[in-house]
């Protein structure tokens, strides 16, 4: 079949032929970008508009904070059109489009799970609407009911002693990054050709499950296209044919995105990898004469703060796990192209550019895909906002490269997918640490004293021997895994029976890579007990029924995080052997390929809320480290030597992302701004050259963050990354403000 | 492997990977052991002992450094701090060389100075920067913050100056203890005599992060009611300096 080529007008002064013809984003990027390597001088600040409207919106978000929600659509459960127009403010707004009808205000989307929906409306002291309900209950059947009429028993019973937990059972996955950028380049009516070629392909297919599935799916993607054209139009916008202009090309990939984020309640609704490719049509513009650096800045700070008021509705536990009301509208700026060229443009510095002209924030989760060929004056001036916000996080894109290419993105906090190309089964994480009591309490739960592993023995020696519980846990492992993937199977394939993100995958290839994410929590707790256990004296002190429930330690033990190899590869050890664990598993849905990652995000305080004591001599209940991180205190050589313990984890066998998170102050980074930049820029490269994955960089004093728990109403704005996002520091709960606070600041003696 | 006999033995009180605060970029400090001044503000008086420390040879310290070498080279060094690092003058003093010769860091030593005497002048063949702590310019207060009289620390910022070392003038800010305007202008006045050896002065507010290493060591702390200069105190004293032409940090 010809496919029709949109009007040559919008692509005049585009330079290559491949993406003309076939949806290929990393082909027109390639050929038309211009990079960027001096530095922030040409940058504007914000405009009176800008600031007129952002302040606007500070009045509706601190009713939003003491509230908890500004308020919620309860009668129309969203899809891409449900809901009518939205402004913040019509007549001043570049960039347009509201998930619902008013600023904030949060969407019910019942088909992730009616309970989930109820508990939130009622936390916040709303009512359910009869309708919505009886329909959900009577007719229509959600991914969280599915998912529950397949679990098992010892699913069930892992799920509630909390050595699983976090998973998307009764709410959206997410992690699934739409190509936005599609919108833009093609228009919709190109989009929905192509999708027809790719049904049309399958017309003579044997009609299997696989093929019916795909079918029904890509019908359910034209669907879903349709409904972004009338959302468009019902702004106004005619998204058939492609972007004219830089405005429209914001624009267009905007209402991608919000299609998206109208529909899907994800756990991670993440952006992608939109500003170099933004900036081929800003340039295009600027050349032209058709626009001024005052004004690309203006829609860039304009759909920044479309991002920043992007709102899920969602439960006071889902809260506990995942603090501070995320929705990790995840940005990749930067990053280096296969042909050696930074893909650094004048948009990735004003992307950055926004934190100083709206102040800091949480969202979009703006992520440096760092490398050592990054430019140098691109390095130090995210260096300079990181210093001056604590708001950035830095990937290393040396690493990810040889696995995804130039044109990933970043999922949720750490996860690496090539756009279009790539989507996760995301799979939250599983509790090492408790594994590990398990393996000495031969599968009883230490907290419950319930049976939840079967079919294993409990250590019968009063001082542990490494060599005996390294060999349970082994076996400890086994099943571990097994449950593990038992449930993600049956989560998923629930998820794209009763909740298919159609907009998401309608701007992907039909034909993908899957990966089932799995994760672990508790890394340096579970090492450091393993190591205490090899090199101290470790007793084991029993209560009334015979269950091991304390430790008492005698002698000294390496802590992870001081570069030491006798702890660190046990840590090496147990990341690269569950890896293995889970390989072995006999059936992943959808031949989807499992990774796993090393990011807790928040729920480190949960787990260990969950998790017994523990023979490190961490105390029942108290947190565990988030993501990689050595526990607090324990990594006593500076943070050097503690980035240099997290990355000799193997990127190999954690291909879903390991997550650090550093702390300094001000003060300790160095005298002068100008050294802090050259030091916290030499940090950078001298962790991404030691194989370092991922850090969040924090620079803040403690005492900021106690003033700002004891008058929240001064800090709107403080912004603190913790593992893998940020948060405002005001959003989180108490308890997990006191955990961010005791954690080690690195700061010199 | 060195011989045996020439592997010092030295007290080590920690180290810290990831200090920029205490010389110039990226810094791996080594806090020696053992300090013959009893400072009434001191924040780390859990080094003044000698034998509180870990004890190691100059190799097993060296292997501290090791790992971060090559970065170190590109973002800052190493430097001796303490305690009082010429208190164990001939371990640190086969330290540095090592670090020097053996990896071709940059090398700072932190110190007052006091000791100066104990060490020959090729023994500072291996250190590039001094940061030298001048605690206060008046004898007296000196001494009665010190426990030791001033001059030595003097001699040695001209014993500096005569072998061409770069020195950076640390200075400690205690609200009504070292914050007299005359005499901070006194000190600049004689720091401004050392000429431009001297690369800057960092003006350090005092803290009371230290105090509950007092409280530990079941030590008499006579500055619990000392409040932390406020930005603006700092300021202050930082355009004094500034005002007799010395560059300030």
């Amino acid at each position: 079949m010809t496919i029709l080529q949109p009007g040559a007008s919008e692509w005049m002064g585009f330079a290559g032929e491949a993406w003309r013809t076939r949806v290929d984003l990393r082909d027109f990027i390639q050929k038309n970008f211009t990079p960027y390597s001096s530095d922030q001088s040409f940058l504007k600040g914000p405009t009176a508009r800008t600031k007129n409207l952002w302040e606007k919106l500070a009045s509706l978000l601190k009713i939003e904070r003491e509230k908890g929600v500004l308020d919620i659509s309860t009668d129309k459960p969203a899809t891409i059109a449900a809901h009518g127009p939205g402004y913040i403010d019509k007549d001043v707004e570049i960039i347009v489009g509201l998930q619902t009808d008013a600023p904030l205000k949060r969407a019910i989307m019942p088909n992730g799970g009616l309970r989930m929906v109820k508990t939130s409306l009622s936390a916040y002291g709303y009512a359910m609407d009869p309708h919505v309900e009886e329909i959900w209950t009577k007719y229509r059947k959600s991914h969280n009911q599915g998912v529950f009429d397949v679990y098992s028993p010892d699913i069930l019973a892992a799920r509630k002693a909390g050595i699983i937990t976090g998973l998307p059972d009764a709410y959206g996955r997410g992690r699934i990054i739409g190509d936005y950028r599609r919108v833009a380049l093609y228009g919709t009516d190109f989009l929905r050709r192509d999708k027809q070629r790719e049904f049309a392909e399958l017309d003579d297919a044997v009609f299997d499950e696989k093929t019916m599935r795909q079918r029904e799916e890509l019908f359910e993607q034209f669907r879903a296209l349709d409904e972004l054209r009338q959302m468009a139009a019902s702004y106004g916008y005619d998204i058939s044919r492609p972007a004219a202009n830089a405005r429209e090309a914001i624009q267009w990939t905007y209402f991608g995105y919000l299609a998206a984020v109208k529909e899907q309640n994800g756990a991670a609704m993440s952006l992608g990898r939109v500003s170099t490719f933004l900036d081929i049509y800003i340039e295009r513009d600027l050349r032209s004469g058709a626009l001024s650096e005052e004004q690309a800045q203006e829609m860039i700070d304009d759909l920044v703060i479309k991002l920043r008021i992007v709102r899920f509705l969602r439960t006071p536990e889902y809260d506990a796990l995942f603090s501070g009301d995320p929705a990790w509208v995840t940005e990749a700026i930067g990053g280096v192209g296969e042909d050696g060229r930074p893909l650094v443009t004048k948009n990735s510095f004003r992307f950055l550019q926004t934190l100083n002209n709206l102040g800091p924030a949480p969202e979009p989760n703006l992520t440096v895909l760092w490398s050592a060929r990054l430019p140098r004056a691109f390095k130090r001036f995210a260096a300079k906002i990181s210093i001056e916000t604590s708001s950035i996080q830095y990937e290393n894109d040396d690493l990810m490269r040889p696995y995804w290419g130039d044109d990933y993105g970043i999922a949720c906090c750490v996860s690496a997918m090539r756009i279009g190309k790539q989507m996760q089964f995301f799979g939250a994480r599983a509790n090492l640490a408790k594994a590990l009591l398990y393996a000495i309490n031969g599968g009883v739960d230490e907290k419950l004293g319930t049976l939840v592993a079967k079919g294993f023995e409990p250590i019968a020696s009063e001082v542990l021997s490494y060599e005996e519980v390294s060999a349970k846990l082994d076996k400890m492992m086994d099943w571990l895994a097994k449950t593990y993937i038992k449930a993600l199977n049956a989560i998923h394939y629930m998820h794209d029976k009763y909740a298919y993100e159609r907009i998401e995958m309608a701007l992907h290839d039909r034909d993908i890579l899957r990966t089932m994410a799995c994760g672990i929590a508790g890394l340096s707790v579970a090492a450091d007990s393993l190591s205490a256990i090899k090199f101290a004296k470790v007793t084991s002190i029993r209560n009334e029924k015979g269950l091991v429930v304390d430790y008492k330690i005698e002698g000294s033990y390496p802590a992870f995080g001081n570069n030491d190899a006798r702890v660190d590869d046990i840590a090496v050890g147990l990341v690269t052997k569950f890896m293995e664990k889970i390989k072995t598993q006999p059936c992943f849905y959808r031949d989807a390929m499992p990774t796993q990652s090393i990011l807790t995000i928040t729920s480190n305080v949960v787990y260990g809320k969950k998790t017994g004591n523990t023979p490190d001599g961490r105390r029942a209940g108290a947190p565990f480290a988030p993501g990689a991180n050595p526990m607090y205190g324990r990594d006593i050589k500076g943070f050097i030597a503690a980035g240099a313990s997290v990355a000799k984890i193997p990127y190999s066998c954690a291909l879903d992302g390991i997550s650090w998170t550093a702390s300094s102050t001000p003060d300790s980074l160095g005298p002068t701004l100008e050294e802090r930049q050259e030091n916290l820029v030499n940090c950078l490269d001298g962790f991404a050259e030691a194989g370092g994955f991922h850090v969040n960089v924090n620079v803040l004093t403690r005492e900021t963050l106690i003033d700002a728990m004891e008058h929240p109403e001064l800090y709107p704005q403080l912004t603190i990354r913790v593992s893998g996002y940020a948060v405002n520091f005001v959003k989180l709960t108490r308890e997990q403000q006191l955990d961010v606070i005791s954690r080690t600041f690195h700061q010199s003696m | 492997m060195e011989e045996p006999t020439e592997d010092l033995i030295g007290y080590v009180h920690s180290v810290e990977s990831g200090a920029a605060v205490d010389g110039p970029g990226m810094r791996f400090a080594y806090f020696m052991s053992g300090c013959p001044f009893r400072c009434v503000y001191c924040h780390n008086p859990d080094t003044w002992k000698i034998d509180g420390g870990q004890k190691m040879t100059v190799t097993q310290a060296l292997d501290e450094v090791l790992p971060y070498r090559k970065f170190l080279k590109l973002a800052g060094g190493v430097t001796v701090t303490g305690g009082e690092p010429l208190a164990q003058a001939r371990f640190v003093g086969e330290l540095l060389r090592r670090i020097k010769g053996d990896f071709g860091l940059h090398t700072a030593l932190d110190t007052q100075g006091f000791l100066h005497k104990k060490v020959s002048d090729e023994w500072f063949d291996a250190v590039d920067l001094v940061l030298l702590d001048i605690k206060h310019i008046d004898p007296d207060v000196y001494l009665a913050i010190t426990g030791k009289p001033l001059q030595p620390t003097l001699d040695f910022a001209q014993r500096l100056v005569r072998l061409n070392k770069k020195m950076w003038i640390r200075y400690v800010l205690v609200p009504g203890l070292t914050d007299n305007e005359g005499d901070i202008l006194a000190l600049a006045d004689y720091v401004k005599t050392l000429g431009p050896a001297v690369e800057r002065i960092e003006v350090l507010p005092f803290h009371q992060m230290g105090a509950y290493k007092w409280k530990e060591l079941e030590l008499d702390y006579k500055l619990e009611e000392v409040p932390t200069p406020t930005p603006d105190e700092t300021a202050m004293a930082k355009t004094l300096f500034k005002s007799r032409g010395l560059r300030i940090y």
